[in-house]
């Protein structure tokens, strides 16, 4: 069964944005699942009129089979949303904003506080449960959405950008939870702009631009369409010029860095054979870019424009 | 596992909200259950005690005692249009609103639970500024139903026309307005301070259009046995009035007028 399926969805809002222009989309029951896109790609949009605080223009949206546009109550019974904007009270306590909305989808109010002290202790809140919750960091801030969308135990989890502006440590006790919780049978969607989060959670993803979906696919099958790959190799002596090595793209970006662009048909061994007969020494060597950032950025600037900051070395991540 | 979408998960939504309204009421009393009883006391010794002396009777009574069903109705009103823009608007500006919005709760059991918030406040309210009363003019009560039911619809009608208020309302003024400039001047042309029959002809046919009039007068009769207009005129207006607004905030609600995009 299909725990999400989107038809033809349009949304056109007043001022004449085509936010969504027809997307199809299916997400599989008990998937893990990455919705990606750049800012105003329409991620924000199709989330909304999954969760009705959207209103589509045409199309429709089914949740476990049930149309949120027809049948709204019981759709939305189905979904556990995480959104993207702090949108609790923060006047109110953790425990009581995660019991309230336990009492929002009926859970029996003795029942809402077993799960939110069960909740807030696994997204390790528990001792700030009582106090004020303005006074939580921006993190904790986010843990507690997440607690809060879980205390009706929803079938389906949508998180959007949960962890954004969150510190690694943190972000990773994110993943460790939301990971058990899609063991545990939720069917999870994510969407977020750290894509190495979608490439180690996720199975499948989708890839939208523009209000189209660009691509749908498994991250493996994503992956797999990466034909060349860029390593930056550090050396221990400088050196003048690059090697040349035949079918593959080196540069010297500095006397001490060489910038190697391979295609996968290509073997590494050829490279490390030509920097042994000049006799450079490699001191250590990592991918240029995260692999799915790299197809992202093809995806969305098919015509070959490079934008801004993709060679930043900021963007490195290790291989 | 999913809870399943029934009458029993509707009602303890609509307990949901309610506590939440009650807690957050109780939780912040000097702002909404002292001010009104301070004010109300206020009222009472300078136009009930002081003024109200020379003023001699209205309608065959001490003045103070006239004017008793009428502040109170004054702040069964304002508390219950204030409690539920202040509660509703806020909820949308801090965007807290969404809570409900992304839940099961059909739009009716939303539109109750604020509803019913905003009642408890005024009526509690109510009750406070009639003890507060008693103390002035002693306890009089001539007819319990009355009293009872034209409060309760009341409060129900302000907090009604409160909710459209939040509804359209986009910044913090544009929840005064109405209050200030439309419901204050009702109120006090109401018949809250003198009797609608002291008006000479044509003023008195153009106060009889305020349908405040009709709901101090039918408050008074519950409280003192007099009132300016029939009874039944004034709760067939009061319910008139619920019916209409409630229709309203149905078609908004469903909509998502100012709510959802």
């Amino acid at each position: 069964m299909n725990a999400l399926e989107v038809c033809q969805l349009k949304k056109t809002y007043g001022n004449g944005v085509e936010a969504l222009k027809g997307i199809d989309l299916n997400v599989v029951e008990g998937d893990f699942f990455a919705l990606l896109g750049p800012n105003g790609a329409g991620k924000s949009t199709l989330i909304g009129i999954v969760s009705s605080l959207v209103n589509a223009t045409a199309g429709e949206t089914r949740v476990f089979g049930i149309s949120v546009q027809n049948n709204r109550s019981r759709a939305m019974a189905e979904i556990g949303l995480v959104p993207q904007e702090i949108n609790f009270n923060q006047f109110e306590k953790p425990f009581d904003i995660v019991v309230n909305q336990g009492g929002y989808y009926g859970v029996p109010r003795k029942v809402a506080k077993e799960r939110a002290e069960r909740y807030l202790n696994q997204l390790s809140l528990w001792d700030k449960a009582f106090g004020p919750s303005r006074q939580l960091s921006g993190g904790m801030k986010r843990r507690l959405m997440i607690a809060r969308a879980m205390v009706h135990e929803p079938r389906l989890l949508i998180l959007d950008e949960p962890t954004a502006g969150v510190d690694i440590e943190i972000r990773r006790s994110m993943w460790r939870f939301i990971r058990e919780i899609n063991e545990a049978g939720t069917t999870v969607i994510l969407t977020t702009h750290y894509l190495e989060e979608a490439e180690s959670l996720c199975r499948n993803i989708a890839i939208i631009d523009h209000g189209d979906i660009v691509e749908n696919t498994t991250v493996k099958t994503l992956l797999g369409k990466l034909d060349v790959e860029t390593f930056v190799l550090d050396l221990r002596e400088p050196i003048e010029r690059p090697p040349q090595v035949d079918g593959m793209d080196i540069v010297l970006r500095d006397p001490t860095t060489l910038e190697a662009s391979i295609p996968k048909s290509r073997s590494l061994n050829r490279l490390f054979k030509a920097l042994e007969i000049e006799g450079m020494e490699v001191k250590s060597m990592r991918n240029k870019v995260n692999r799915l950032e790299e197809l992202f950025v093809r995806l969305i600037h098919p015509e070959g424009e490079t934008p801004t900051g993709v060679d930043d070395p900021a963007t490195e991540g290790a291989a | 596992m999913t809870e399943k979408v029934s009458a029993r998960s509707y009602w303890i939504g609509y307990q949901t909200i309610l506590i939440k309204e009650v807690t957050r009421i109780i939780r912040i009393w000097a702002q909404t259950l002292l001010p009104p009883v301070i004010t109300m006391s206020l009222y009472f010794v300078i136009f009930g005690a002081i003024i109200g002396r020379r003023v001699g009777e209205m309608e065959g009574m001490p003045y103070m005692d006239f004017i008793v069903p009428g502040l109170i109705m004054l702040t069964v009103i304002t508390n219950s249009y204030g409690n539920i823009t202040s509660s509703f608007f806020g909820a949308k500006f801090g965007k807290h609103v969404e809570e409900l919005l992304v839940s099961p709760l059909p739009p009716w059991i939303i539109l109750a639970g604020y509803v019913s918030g905003a009642v408890f406040r005024a009526m509690t309210v109510g009750v406070l500024v009639w003890l507060v009363a008693g103390a002035f003019s002693g306890f009089h009560m001539h007819n319990l139903f009355v009293t009872v039911t034209i409060l309760l619809m009341t409060s129900i009608v302000f907090a009604l026309g409160g909710f459209i208020n939040a509804i359209y309302a986009q910044k913090f003024d544009d929840i005064s307005i109405i209050p200030t400039f439309v419901l204050q001047p009702m109120t006090y042309l109401g018949g809250v301070f003198f009797s609608v029959s002291l008006l000479p002809g044509i003023a008195q046919q153009v106060a009889l259009i305020n349908p405040i009039v009709y709901m101090v007068n039918a408050f008074r009769y519950g409280l003192l046995g007099v009132t300016d207009v029939p009874l039944w005129v004034a709760y067939a207006m009061i319910l008139g009035f619920g019916v209409v607004l409630f229709a309203f905030c149905m078609r908004l609600l469903t909509k998502g007028v100012g709510l959802r995009t």
